[in-house]
């Protein structure tokens, strides 16, 4: 049916490059979601004015687009601390704290959404401000908040086609080197998409099996 | 015993509580009635230490409540209270609800907390709710879960805050049911309340509180029969309509 030059090697190739993908993916969402809970429960437990220093700091990671996060740090770090980083650990770094920075947010979003008379009821008997935290506060956030961190898991996941700027060699990287060699760029455009479908679909379905589970409370 | 002595306490401006004593013994019943804004509510949630009081003092066997040394947590274990709004975890199942903190703050095991709540629930007519969510019982049932939860830490004082005030009326009755049969056992406990004929039934000693004063206390017979402050009056035939 098709005509193409694509090789076994060459899929081989792009399957490496999605392979890449979800590596810097799961390590920056797993790393920037632990920063967040804590960036989250920090900022709301200190308050806007001694949280002021990690807001700013969240703000940046925020507001200035990816792809100069990840050129300017990497100089940051290479030029003038002299670390001999890869591009794999910059790649990881600035994504992390990009998505610590979303995820504070959230965290913090769903902590604000637990009732306080509920959080009252709790420490009434006799739990800590830990104990409440941990046993109400938190898994009860995590239900609200749980939409928001698909979305924002899978965004970084689209995110994470800009760390070629760092020479790492991701999916669409990779399909882009197909292009130039074999010039059928909609075939190979085509299987990159589907290669990013078949990697959020799972995180997406994940998300809505675990939203109808606690659809019991 | 608690003891309550010259308790004041303002929200910013607004004074709430101006000077209130008050000693509840062991075993006895207080129920506390009065307008809405009479400070009522507040006092139990200071007696508890879930609010800060601003002068006076507050005594449960003789630890007091507001001093710095005072541990909380501890002395919560002491003290139980249900509100207004039953606040059910909702992520957890009504046995869970009533187990979480017996095993969390007393560290028991599960299998231990697990009898208590059991027993706890069943006496207050939920034993055949224990895997339910909070989010499928009625109001009057959640409450009831609230109070066995509350129970399950085996507190010497119960304080109960309007604690039918948010249930629909047909559920109130079930609720006040649980209340007398907890008094009758003789649990000590302070009910701030609108229910008038429980207040009468089941008090030793009726409090009326009026714009953050303790305007009259005494048996639920003076109070209903022979009340002597003008305010008491004027309270009581509004609620009589």
């Amino acid at each position: 049916m098709f005509d193409t030059a694509l090789t076994t090697a060459d899929f081989i190739f792009l399957a490496k490059g999605a392979g890449m993908t979800i590596v810097v993916t799961a390590i920056s969402v797993l790393i920037g979601t632990v920063l967040g809970v804590i960036f989250g429960v920090l900022r709301y437990q200190l308050g806007p004015i001694w949280a002021a220093p990690l807001i700013f700091v969240l703000d940046i990671c925020r507001s200035i687009p990816l792809l100069i996060q990840l050129v300017l740090t990497n100089a940051f770090l290479g030029t003038i601390l002299r670390l001999n980083l890869s591009g794999f650990t910059v790649a990881c770094i600035v994504l992390s704290m990009y998505t610590a920075a979303y995820c504070a947010e959230i965290v913090r979003g769903g902590i604000e959404a637990v009732p306080a008379t509920t959080r009252r009821a709790a420490r009434s008997l006799g739990m800590t401000w830990g104990q409440d935290m941990r046993e109400i506060v938190l898994p009860l956030a995590t239900r609200i908040a749980l939409p928001s961190w698909i979305g924002l898991a899978l965004g970084v996941m689209k995110d994470s086609a800009l760390v070629y700027v760092v020479q790492v060699t991701e999916l669409l990287k990779s399909t882009q080197i197909l292009i130039t060699r074999l010039q059928e760029p909609m075939l190979l455009l085509l299987i990159c998409g589907a290669f990013y479908f078949v990697i959020s679909f799972p995180l997406a379905r994940f998300g809505g099996y675990l939203e109808k589970r606690w659809s019991n409370d | 015993m608690i003891e309550i002595e010259h308790v004041r306490k303002s929200f910013g401006q607004l004074e709430v509580l101006k000077g209130i004593d008050l000693t509840v013994e062991k075993g006895e019943v207080v129920t506390i009635i009065g307008g809405s804004g009479s400070g009522k509510s507040t006092l139990l949630t200071c007696i508890n230490g879930l609010e800060p009081i601003d002068s006076g003092r507050i005594l449960i066997d003789g630890t007091e409540v507001h001093a710095k040394s005072t541990d909380l947590n501890k002395l919560r274990r002491k003290v139980g209270i249900v509100f207004q709004q039953w606040n059910a975890f909702p992520h957890l199942t009504v046995l869970d609800n009533v187990t979480l903190a017996p095993r969390k703050v007393l560290g028991m095991s599960r299998a231990e907390a697990e009898e208590i709540a059991e027993r706890q629930l069943t006496h207050v007519g939920l034993g055949d709710k224990l895997k339910t969510f909070p989010g499928r019982l009625s109001g009057g049932q959640q409450q009831r879960m609230a109070i066995a939860r509350a129970l399950a830490m085996s507190p010497e004082y119960m304080l109960f805050d309007e604690v039918t005030s948010a249930l629909d009326p047909q559920l109130v009755g079930e609720v006040l049911d649980t209340l007398k049969m907890l008094a009758q056992e003789g649990m000590t406990m302070i009910c701030v309340t609108h229910e008038m004929s429980f207040a009468r039934d089941v008090s030793n000693r009726v409090a009326f509180f009026h714009q953050g004063v303790m305007a009259e206390i005494g048996s639920p017979e003076q109070i209903f029969g022979d009340p002597q402050n003008p305010e008491t009056r004027k309270f009581l035939s509004s609620t009589r309509q």
